[in-house]
């Protein structure tokens, strides 16, 4: 397959993180340091105390894995979980109920097959994420990979940047079609060309979501390759020593950018960089080509492909069209598809696998793509090097197991965090939200003439659901012991970002799928031919949407 | 407090100087930086060396100056969570090339050993009970370093192209 493999470093690194993880659980057993001690040490590596048990976060860098990771994903899910794990918005995945004596064990495991969850959560720098569609998709200046990879080392165990203000979050992305939120990110790491012909990258800095969403400004143009680490080394450097320690909901960069202004972080950043762009940071051609070599394209079969073959399956089967038409989208190589499998059935939370669906999903992916499967931060799962003339197959295989609802980037397809039913910060549900909102758009014929809808849902202000970058945002929170839900328009997490407008008052748990219901209605009626709910509510505001949503105010002030 | 000097249990040749108490006549002493800025004159006079103490909202610029003078520098961790002081430390190391003591106080635990000595701390004023032993065991608990730091040691990068580089030059050596 077609990925980063470790070599005896990485390896030794991993395998002495688990050993140490250990000793740290053991004293924590013995009761030889505090809670409050254990608690970063434990974040450090992933694991959260939540409501009912210890849940488990694994990293998948920039959303790659193997069938033999996710076979490992599997067999962890059955031996120490339920028998089902949560990809999550980071590209993640997440095991719900473990015992804490067996994390090292699990951890030690998950070291064979060149994974670990180091720095998955804590006020440390996250995952890595990337394009779930990085070196196949057509529009893509170079394999953003390559240098996801290459922050992702630099950023493991970073001795100076390890007890940060907050977390931290890094998107690349390498086609000028963003697919990674990169300017809702600490940092999006730009591929882009300068006027000379050379490749290197923009930096954006300072996006976020949260409580004070934030799209991410230019603090670079174009910084070229070499000094990828030493750039990033002397802004979180600042980040590092400006960032505000004294209240945690003022301590992301964000804010920091925010409260400085980016021309003065800018000058900052660049002051320190100058001391250090030369040193050992500098980044060799020869690192680069050796992580590049790891990401060439797998084998393709470049003989005539019959595309009669697969226009005779649409016709015969109007249910593989419809599929072939929301769920695939064009391959770089002729012949080739990238096919998105749906985590998202009528009924199933959003994100969710069985043990069982991911051995099938490894099978399936060492059948028909290389072996590799990738996970999105919209919580599905892609194929990307997929045979046209294997669709109709691969569709039936994913029929059976519930991954091939035909409803990507339509209103099925929903983001939403875990919310109140795990989560210890949750302040209301919202998979039971997801959940009422599906059935009530099962239709998906109606689904496919509403057209592309984001709709994200999260359980509180911290914002895992992305709510602020939903076309149709849906924020829990809680009053009086009761769950609402606030309603936010408008919100875009491309290149074009927008953070969605609050329309008014929070709905009730009961009243809220009517209100997703007005919604877009509304815009159905008011839809022009070709918009998208997003085109239309950019041309026509919120005040249509306010009516239609709250009528007696408006009959009030009229 | 006992102090670990390059993971040694050594006496502490230092004496902290609180700031509402007067400086003792003689011996090493580390103070404040309000009190290094106010008196400076009169200890610098003194036979004994003068070290100084730096709260976490502190940074290495405010010594940047005085160096020369400083025998000591020593960070405060209020609490552990506070990764200041790793920034500030590597500046001093790095930047203005100290290379007196830096300390670790404050909130010290064994779990962060090796994270300061990467980042410049050769002494740490540790938890009573804390042995050489502890030491070696958090400092040796990894020992592949993704990142340059003010320990100047060999990171992954270098001894991957090391290598490569040499087995170039002497292909024979690389066992094919």
């Amino acid at each position: 397959m077609v990925a980063y493999r470790y070599d005896e470093f990485d390896q030794q690194m991993v395998n002495e993180r688990v050993e140490q993880f250990r000793d740290q659980v053991a004293r924590r057993i013995a009761g030889e340091i505090t809670e409050d001690e254990f608690k970063p040490l434990r974040l450090m590596n992933g694991l959260y105390l939540q409501l009912h048990a210890y849940m488990l976060r694994i990293g998948i860098p920039y959303g790659m894995l193997s069938s033999v990771q996710l076979r490992k994903l599997a067999n962890i899910a059955r031996k120490y979980d339920r028998g089902y794990g949560h990809f999550t918005t980071r590209q993640c995945i997440q095991f719900n109920w473990l015992k804490l004596e067996d994390t090292p064990d699990i951890l030690a495991e998950l070291a064979e097959v060149q994974m670990h969850a180091i720095q998955t959560s804590g006020n440390s720098f996250r995952n890595v994420t990337a394009d779930q569609y990085a070196g196949v998709a057509a529009d893509e200046l170079e394999d953003s990979r390559t240098y996801a990879e290459i922050i992702r080392q630099w950023g493991l165990l970073h001795p100076e940047f390890s007890y940060l203000p907050r977390k931290f979050k890094i998107a690349v992305s390498g086609s000028p079609h963003d697919r990674t939120a990169a300017k809702f990110h600490d940092i999006g790491v730009i591929l882009k060309k300068n006027d000379a012909g050379e490749t290197g990258f923009e930096i954006m800095i300072g996006g976020g979501q949260g409580r004070t969403p934030m799209i991410a400004q230019t603090v670079r143009e174009f910084l070229p390759k070499r000094h990828l680490l030493s750039y990033l080394e002397a802004l979180l450097r600042i980040y590092n020593l400006m960032g505000r320690r004294d209240n945690i909901f003022k301590a992301k960069l964000k804010i920091l950018v925010y409260a400085l202004g980016i021309d003065e972080m800018q000058k900052l950043i660049e002051e320190d960089w100058r001391q250090i762009k030369d040193g050992p940071l500098k980044l060799p051609q020869a690192e680069i080509d050796r992580v590049a070599a790891h990401f060439t394209p797998p084998p393709y079969e470049t003989g005539e492909s019959d595309a009669r073959v697969l226009d005779i399956h649409k016709f015969e089967s109007p249910a593989f069209a419809r599929w072939a038409r929301t769920n695939v989208a064009a391959h770089k190589q002729p012949g080739y598809a990238i096919v998105n499998l749906s985590l998202k059935a009528l009924d199933a939370p959003p994100g969710d696998a069985s043990a069982d669906q991911m051995d099938t999903v490894a099978d399936l992916a060492e059948r028909y793509s290389f072996g590799e499967i990738r996970v999105t931060h919209e919580q599905n799962l892609v194929f990307a090097h997929v045979k046209e003339a294997d669709l109709y197959r691969l569709w039936r295989s994913l029929d059976e197991i519930g991954f091939a609802t035909p409803n990507l980037s339509l209103i099925g397809d929903m983001i939403c965090c875990p919310g109140l039913d795990y989560c210890g910060l949750a302040n209301a549900r919202s998979i039971p939200v997801a959940q009422r909102i599906g059935k009530r758009f099962a239709d998906l014929d109606r689904q496919l003439d509403i057209g592309e809808l984001r709709l994200k849902i999260s359980g509180c202000i911290n914002a895992c659901g992305h709510h602020h970058v939903g076309h149709i945002g849906i924020l829990g929170v809680e009053r009086k012991g009761e769950e609402y839900y606030q309603i936010t328009l408008g919100g875009n997490p491309a290149m074009d970002a927008t953070i969605g407008d609050v329309v008014g008052p929070a709905f009730s748990s009961d009243d809220v799928v009517d209100a997703v219901e007005t919604v877009v209605t509304t815009y159905v009626k008011l839809r022009a031919d070709g918009e998208r709910f997003l085109d239309t509510y950019r041309r026509v505001g919120a005040e249509p949407f306010k009516e239609k949503l709250y009528p007696e105010k408006t009959d009030a002030a009229a | 407090m006992p102090l670990l000097k390059r993971g040694k249990l050594v006496d502490d040749p230092w004496t902290h100087v609180a700031d509402e108490v007067a400086v003792p006549a003689s011996g090493p002493v580390i103070v404040g930086l309000k009190r290094w800025r106010d008196e400076r004159e009169t200890l610098l006079k003194r036979a004994d060396p003068v070290g100084v103490r730096l709260q976490s909202d502190h940074t290495a610029g405010d010594v940047a100056g005085d160096l020369e003078h400083l025998g000591v520098i020593a960070f405060a961790f209020p609490v552990f969570r506070d990764g200041r002081a790793y920034s500030n430390a590597r500046r001093l190391r790095e930047r203005y090339g100290y290379t007196g003591e830096i300390r670790a106080i404050g909130n010290v635990l064994r779990d962060q050993y090796l994270f300061m000595g990467r980042c410049g701390f050769d002494a740490l004023e540790v938890k009573e009970g804390e042995t050489e032993r502890d030491w070696q065991k958090a400092t040796q608990a990894i020992g592949v370093f993704y990142q340059a730091a003010a320990d100047g040691r060999e990171t992954v990068i270098q001894r991957r192209h090391r290598r490569t580089a040499m087995s170039l030059r002497h292909p024979q050596a690389s066992g094919k």
